[in-house]
């Protein structure tokens, strides 16, 4: 009796049951996902071993991954050329405006759209998959032209504008978003307040608005990362006004040479990849600390607002 | 005449309610019309012009299609590049759609620590810009560690024609940019999954068929709508980014002094045409694929 009994212990606890996946899925499952795992986070452990690296471990062939002491001088030098505080506080800007106006704006739209029948709604939701196709590239120059005409070029206004109107960084995603959102809520107690003689804003306002709060959470994070890391328009738009981290990042050679001319400092101060890293380091290190702190709501979010698309 | 008024507080329930609906929608189509149908329609008009700005504004030479010819038949550059970013794009979305789904498919089961595996795998979804792309390939931190560089894969790369070695060589250089690129996507296939009733599983599994067989036969077809929405995502995404080679030289040009915004903007249209094009590829294979099973 006892014998078959722990056999079958064994298999289980191997193979698995109906309740549980034994022991060998497991292990093949973790070895799996920290193989893709490890091949998600190499540039970034790349880049931050390299980052630390003295010049002298940057020259030495034994040195790979474990630098011969924690050298933070990189860090000093990529924090002045990138002007760290000030553009830092240029790239919040940047990014925290427009996309708050932006998911504000969209949701409007998006309400708009999810409650009301009207003429040629059909037509309008077209056009803003249509806008998330046409490349930025075939409306940009006019863009910037008339932009350089009002003087408004290097003014954060230029971002500004087209999200006031639906038409900021991947608006129709989020116009797409807020009318799956809304159009999901059930109408009654919107209907029950138009009965009692609510407007349709203060219905909008009031009920739909409150309840759709977990849509509005995912719209301005992403719209925030995606504004941040957009450099197309950003160049474009801000150059010789406002400049941002990744603007900084892009030049960083350049400026690095202004401040650190390559006749006047000694070898080990001219540009390595060591100060590059630190610079693309200092880049994203505020993006990874909001990560870090809302990334609850990154991740799950979008699962519970069900953005499938169709 | 009772009939009669009813259908005329119809009609005016009707209207009103079209009328609130476009107060709603109405700054989406003023914001259409000035920020992008506006621009899109000077960008072309641009495209068959000589266009030079001087201080006191622009000047316009019209020159019919010679930007458009310029660019598909004296350009050495611009049809090269056209062709290597449709390859290159053919070659990232089926490593993407296929990554993201075995990644969706992992995270969709039990296991602990599940939330540090989706913080992992969503991470480059936040750092993902144009310079920073450029920095970490710079120093070589895209490549498949230590695969790429191997002799055995430089052997063997040389032994394939030069149509094939292209491809599978950005596949090598480029696999975790590739990857990189699947973030957004894994969260689609994750509420993919949520949506397939689970009831149907159950059924199969009493009738049989293994957790193989039900994902081929049950899991994939229901994935369909996702799957063409991932593909989609995918290729705009990849289109529309900053370090788009295409792109780029697009960028390069426009700042030409002698008829760079011409030519650039006849480039865009012709870009544009490609990604059109690209999806309507993507797309046609998908749903096409599917209804032969």
């Amino acid at each position: 009796m006892e014998i078959p009994l722990n056999r079958e212990r064994i298999r289980v606890w191997l193979l698995g049951s109906r309740t549980s996946y034994g022991a060998l899925f497991t292990v093949f499952l973790y070895l799996l996902l920290i193989a893709i795992g490890f091949v998600y986070l190499y540039p970034l452990l790349f880049m931050f071993v390299t980052s630390i690296k003295s010049p002298q471990d940057l020259l030495n062939p034994m040195v790979q991954w474990v630098p011969t002491e924690l050298y933070l001088g990189n860090y000093v030098k990529a924090f002045r050329v990138l002007n760290y505080p000030v553009n830092l506080m240029n790239t919040i800007l940047v990014s925290v405006a427009p996309s708050l106006i932006q998911t504000l704006v969209c949701s409007v739209i998006g309400y708009g759209l999810a409650r009301y029948r009207f003429p040629g709604k059909h037509l309008v939701m077209g056009l803003i998959l249509a806008t998330f196709i046409i490349p930025p590239q075939t409306t940009v120059i006019p863009q910037m032209l008339t932009y350089r005409e009002l003087g408004l070029l290097g003014n954060i206004l230029s971002l500004i504008l087209p999200a006031t109107f639906g038409q900021g960084y991947r608006s129709a995603i989020f116009i797409l978003i807020f009318y799956q959102t809304f159009i999901s809520m059930p109408k009654v107690l919107e209907e029950a307040a138009r009965l009692d003689g609510a407007s349709d804003w203060l219905v909008f306002a009031r009920i739909a608005v409150p309840t759709a709060i977990p849509a509005y959470v995912i719209s301005i994070i992403f719209s925030i990362v995606w504004y941040w890391n957009e450099t197309y328009l950003t160049v474009i738009f801000l150059e010789g006004g406002i400049q941002t981290l990744p603007m900084q990042l892009a030049k960083f050679t350049q400026a690095y040479e202004n401040l650190y001319p390559p006749g006047m400092v000694n070898i080990f101060d001219r540009i390595n990849e060591a100060v590059k890293m630190s610079g693309t380091f200092l880049n994203i290190l505020p993006l990874l600390l909001m990560y870090f702190v809302m990334q609850k709501w990154f991740v799950e979010s979008v699962e519970r607002s069900g953005i499938t698309g169709e | 005449m009772n009939v009669q008024k009813l259908l005329r507080g119809e009609m005016k329930h009707r209207t009103r309610e079209a009328l609130h609906g476009y107060a709603f929608v109405f700054i989406w189509i003023v914001g259409f019309l000035v920020f992008t149908l506006a621009p899109m329609v000077e960008t072309l008009r641009y495209s068959m012009n000589e266009v030079t700005v001087t201080a006191t504004g622009i000047v316009m030479d019209f020159r019919e299609w010679q930007n458009y010819t310029r660019a598909l038949f004296t350009d050495p550059n611009f049809v090269e590049l056209l062709i290597e970013y449709v390859i290159k794009t053919l070659v990232s979305v089926p490593v993407v759609l296929i990554f993201s789904m075995i990644i969706a498919l992992l995270l969709n089961l039990r296991f602990k620590l599940r939330g540090v595996f989706r913080t992992i795998f969503f991470l480059p979804v936040v750092i993902t810009s144009g310079p920073v792309i450029k920095e970490l390939a710079a120093q070589g931190a895209a490549s498949a560690p230590q695969v790429a560089s191997s002799a055995a894969v430089m052997q063997f790369l040389q032994g394939l024609p030069t149509y094939l070695r292209n491809p599978v060589e950005y596949l090598l250089t480029s696999f975790i940019l590739i990857l990189w690129f699947s973030g957004v996507q894994i969260l689609i296939y994750l509420a993919g999954f949520q949506k397939i009733d689970h009831s149907i599983y159950e059924a199969a599994a009493i009738d049989g068929a293994s957790a193989w067989e039900s994902f081929w036969k049950i899991t994939l077809p229901a994935l369909t709508p996702t799957t063409i929405v991932n593909a989609v995502y995918t290729i705009i995404t990849l289109s529309h980014f900053s370090e788009n080679e295409v792109i780029r030289y697009i960028y390069s040009r426009t700042y030409d002094v002698q008829g760079g915004i011409g030519y650039a903007s006849a480039m865009s249209y012709i870009f544009f045409l490609a990604l059109v094009l690209l999806l309507a590829v993507v797309y046609g294979g998908l749903t096409f694929g599917t209804k032969e099973r």
